[in-house]
């Protein structure tokens, strides 16, 4: 038994820093947030999600697109049909090849893209970088709190060190989250920049993590649906797997008889 | 038929006997699951199953997953979110495909490893063995074209990658490679080819499947022991014999469904654990990724790969003797294939008259290393190509082909094994005590 379980600690050892590696160097530093979606009974806190629209309405949609996210499965974070219908139409325009102009968007549009400054996509941002992932690169934190790409866009948004300097024509803030420690995208949030209409304050700190959890929701909106698919597998598997223990101790005890030795 | 002696199929009314003489189907598939299987085998044996529920389930959320999924470079990527946001348990059945490939691969590596200690290569399973190599190739190829078909930066910078270690190859090298990639680099004609071969060669496992099931049913089952099953009658064969169906059957049935509980954990609860974040972001062949890290299950040899840089005197040393054609690169790539191949000779290269390594004393010693080195060139295989770890997979890649060139054909020579046991029989009551003398097996 004690190899069995040495053997599968040394493959989880192994395959940890595959996953793991993939955070790259530097001395970045990614704060452990603590979100409500984490681990296998984490939520969403759709009060959250709704502020992270907020922000990113307000203030990453002016660079950063959304373009893989249909404006339709807003009403997941709790808004109603007409609420919906009013925020895309209130908010983005898109073109339409058969107008061969721009509209107001409706629900079955996705998010606009957004390539104007070269700024990245988010939709899947929250999955396209890795979290906190020790200790000592082992990938541990990972295994039990998921990739950790939100801690990775709180803690980019949280860390600017105020010093910037210019290379090449192009101005880059020091960022202690960032690979390499400079970026170029100036520091999007200040304090009160948007006032949340649920009278939550809105710090730089409070916004960075509220933008983070609503890109966790943007690149996995799926999460909770698929936590529920892994309890109702992994409750009636164990459950099989007991039936199929007693089958089998039953079915060989005839054939094993007693230990004499 | 050949094989262990046991009861054959006798159709008994008028429609069996007429099916029978006509396509004698019913006959194939009894002696197919009623073989008789030594009844000593051990935990290690279950991985078997689970790799056959692995092939049917990436072949099965495989075709839904083309229902939905489109191959061209402009919008393999978006139709990925498609699956993932707007088809019916597309998630679901997305991440069981991607997890699927890695327990796949965790199965094939302990059903290897399982054969490699149990000596179950050897004669007269040979052939099993080589079609069991084959079939791993075929699964590494399947794998690795699968990985480039959501168009994400690990999926196109990996393709670059390894369809240029065919580039290595003197000479006729570039010429190979273009006409792999369909152009001069990895573009929509490559990921179209990959497509319709990761659809194909699942099928051609499944086929080489059914041959190495046919070869090991035609020499009867390895055992933990590696004594042969008595075949001078039928009553001895099934005193260290039970019919597969249904001992084995439910004892891997269990064992399957205990690993489906972990697997469905990773599924539900983490499964981008083993991916790699870089492949959520949209090809770009302008912009590579800091480090190109192969998927878990290409680590090990991967470092074999690196590890034979011009700085090592084998590789300075094939240079010099072959002109100059045989560069680091085509080291490389001549060590990562060596390493594979290496294993497909282990039954020539294993000169011990005993198979199971129970009972040879220094064997266990090197074999024991042999796995901690293919775990520790797993993780050497994703740590950055410097010092240290350039010198550790330079040893551990040494050791692995020391492992079968060296220390396999010597400890034949050199080392006294232990006793075996007589039979079968007596190495299942030493375990598990002398079953009633009037119990009758269960139906």
């Amino acid at each position: 038994m004690f190899k069995k379980l040495a053997i599968g600690a040394a493959f989880a050892l192994a395959l940890a820093p595959a996953a793991s590696f993939a955070a790259g160097g530097g001395e970045q530093h990614i704060e452990d947030f603590s979100f409500s979606f984490e681990g296998p009974f984490g939520t969403w806190d759709k009060n959250q999600l709704q502020r992270g629209l907020q922000v990113y309405t307000e203030v990453c949609a002016a660079c950063h697109g959304l373009k893989y996210v249909p404006l339709r499965t807003l009403e997941d974070l709790g808004y109603s049909e007409e609420e919906v219908i009013a925020y895309a139409a209130g908010n983005f325009e898109v073109f339409d090849p058969e107008l061969d102009d721009f509209r107001p968007a409706i629900p079955t549009d996705h998010f606009p893209a957004n390539d104007g400054v070269g700024a990245p996509d988010l939709s899947l941002m929250a999955k396209a970088r890795a979290g906190f992932h020790g200790p000592y690169g082992l990938g541990i934190n990972q295994f039990f709190k998921g990739m950790g790409g939100a801690e990775y866009i709180a803690s980019l948004l949280d860390g600017y060190t105020g010093h910037e300097k210019e290379e090449a024509g192009t101005v880059l803030y020091e960022n202690t989250a960032f690979p390499g420690g400079w970026i170029s995208m100036a520091p999007p949030l200040a304090e009160d920049q948007v006032e949340f209409t649920d009278g939550h304050p809105a710090t730089v700190e409070a916004m960075s993590e509220d933008i983070a959890a609503f890109l966790m929701w943007t690149a996995e909106p799926k999460m909770m649906e698929r936590k529920y698919s892994g309890f109702v597998g992994v409750i009636f598997l164990s459950l099989l797997s007991v039936l199929l223990y007693l089958v089998n101790k039953r079915l060989w005890a005839a054939v094993k008889g007693k230990k004499t030795a | 038929m050949s094989g262990i002696p046991h009861d054959h199929y006798e159709p008994k009314t008028n429609g069996e006997k007429w099916l029978n003489s006509r396509l004698p189907i019913v006959g194939l598939i009894y002696d197919t699951i009623m073989i008789p299987t030594p009844k000593n085998l051990n935990w290690w044996w279950i991985w078997g199953i689970v790799l056959a529920f692995c092939l049917a389930l990436q072949i099965v959320t495989g075709i839904v997953l083309v229902m939905h999924y489109t191959p061209h470079v402009d919008l393999a990527f978006a139709s990925i979110e498609h699956i993932m946001r707007n088809v019916n348990g597309g998630y679901m059945l997305r991440y069981l495909h991607m997890n699927g490939a890695s327990l796949f691969f965790v199965a094939v590596y302990i059903h290897i490893f399982r054969g490699l200690f149990y000596g179950s290569y050897k004669a007269p399973r040979e052939i099993t063995w080589i079609v069991g190599m084959l079939i791993y190739l075929m699964m590494m190829g399947t794998a690795f074209m699968g990985y480039v078909l959501p168009w994400g930066q690990m999926s196109f910078w990996g393709a670059t990658v390894i369809t240029g270690l065919f580039g290595a190859i003197p000479f006729v090298g570039e010429a190979i490679q273009t006409w792999l990639l369909g152009g001069p680099a990895v573009d929509n004609a490559t990921l179209n080819r990959f497509f319709s071969l990761h659809y194909l060669l699942p099928f051609v496992i499944a086929a080489l499947v059914i041959v190495h099931i046919w070869a090991f049913h035609t020499t009867g089952n390895n055992n933990p022991t590696g004594v042969d099953v008595r075949r001078g009658s039928k009553a001895e064969a099934e005193k260290d014999t039970l019919p597969f169906w249904p001992y084995f059957v439910i004892k891997d049935l269990f064992a399957l469904a205990v690993i489906l509980v972990v697997f469905w954990a990773v599924v539900g609860f983490m499964p981008n654990y083993l991916g790699h974040p870089d492949n959520y972001i949209e090809a770009n062949p302008l912009v590579t990724p800091a480090h190109i890290v192969p998927e878990w299950y290409f680590l090990p040899f991967y470092a074999i790969l690196r590890a034979f840089t011009g700085e090592v005197w084998v590789v300075q040393f094939a240079s010099f003797i072959t002109g100059g054609i045989v560069d680091a690169k085509f080291f490389g790539v001549i060590a990562m294939f060596g390493a594979i191949l290496a294993m497909a000779l282990a039954p020539w290269l294993d000169t011990s008259s005993v198979r199971s390594g129970k009972y040879r004393p220094m064997f266990k010693w090197w074999f024991y290393l042999l796995v901690i080195d293919f775990f520790a060139l797993m993780w050497l295989g994703a740590m950055p190509a410097e010092e240290p770890y350039a010198t550790f997979s330079l040893i551990a890649s040494a050791y692995w082909f020391a492992y079968f060139f060296v220390i396999l054909p010597i400890l034949g020579v050199i080392e006294k094994p232990l006793a075996q046991p007589e039979t079968i029989e007596e190495d299942f009551n030493a375990h598990y005590g002398k079953a009633d003398a009037d119990a009758t097996p269960a139906e």
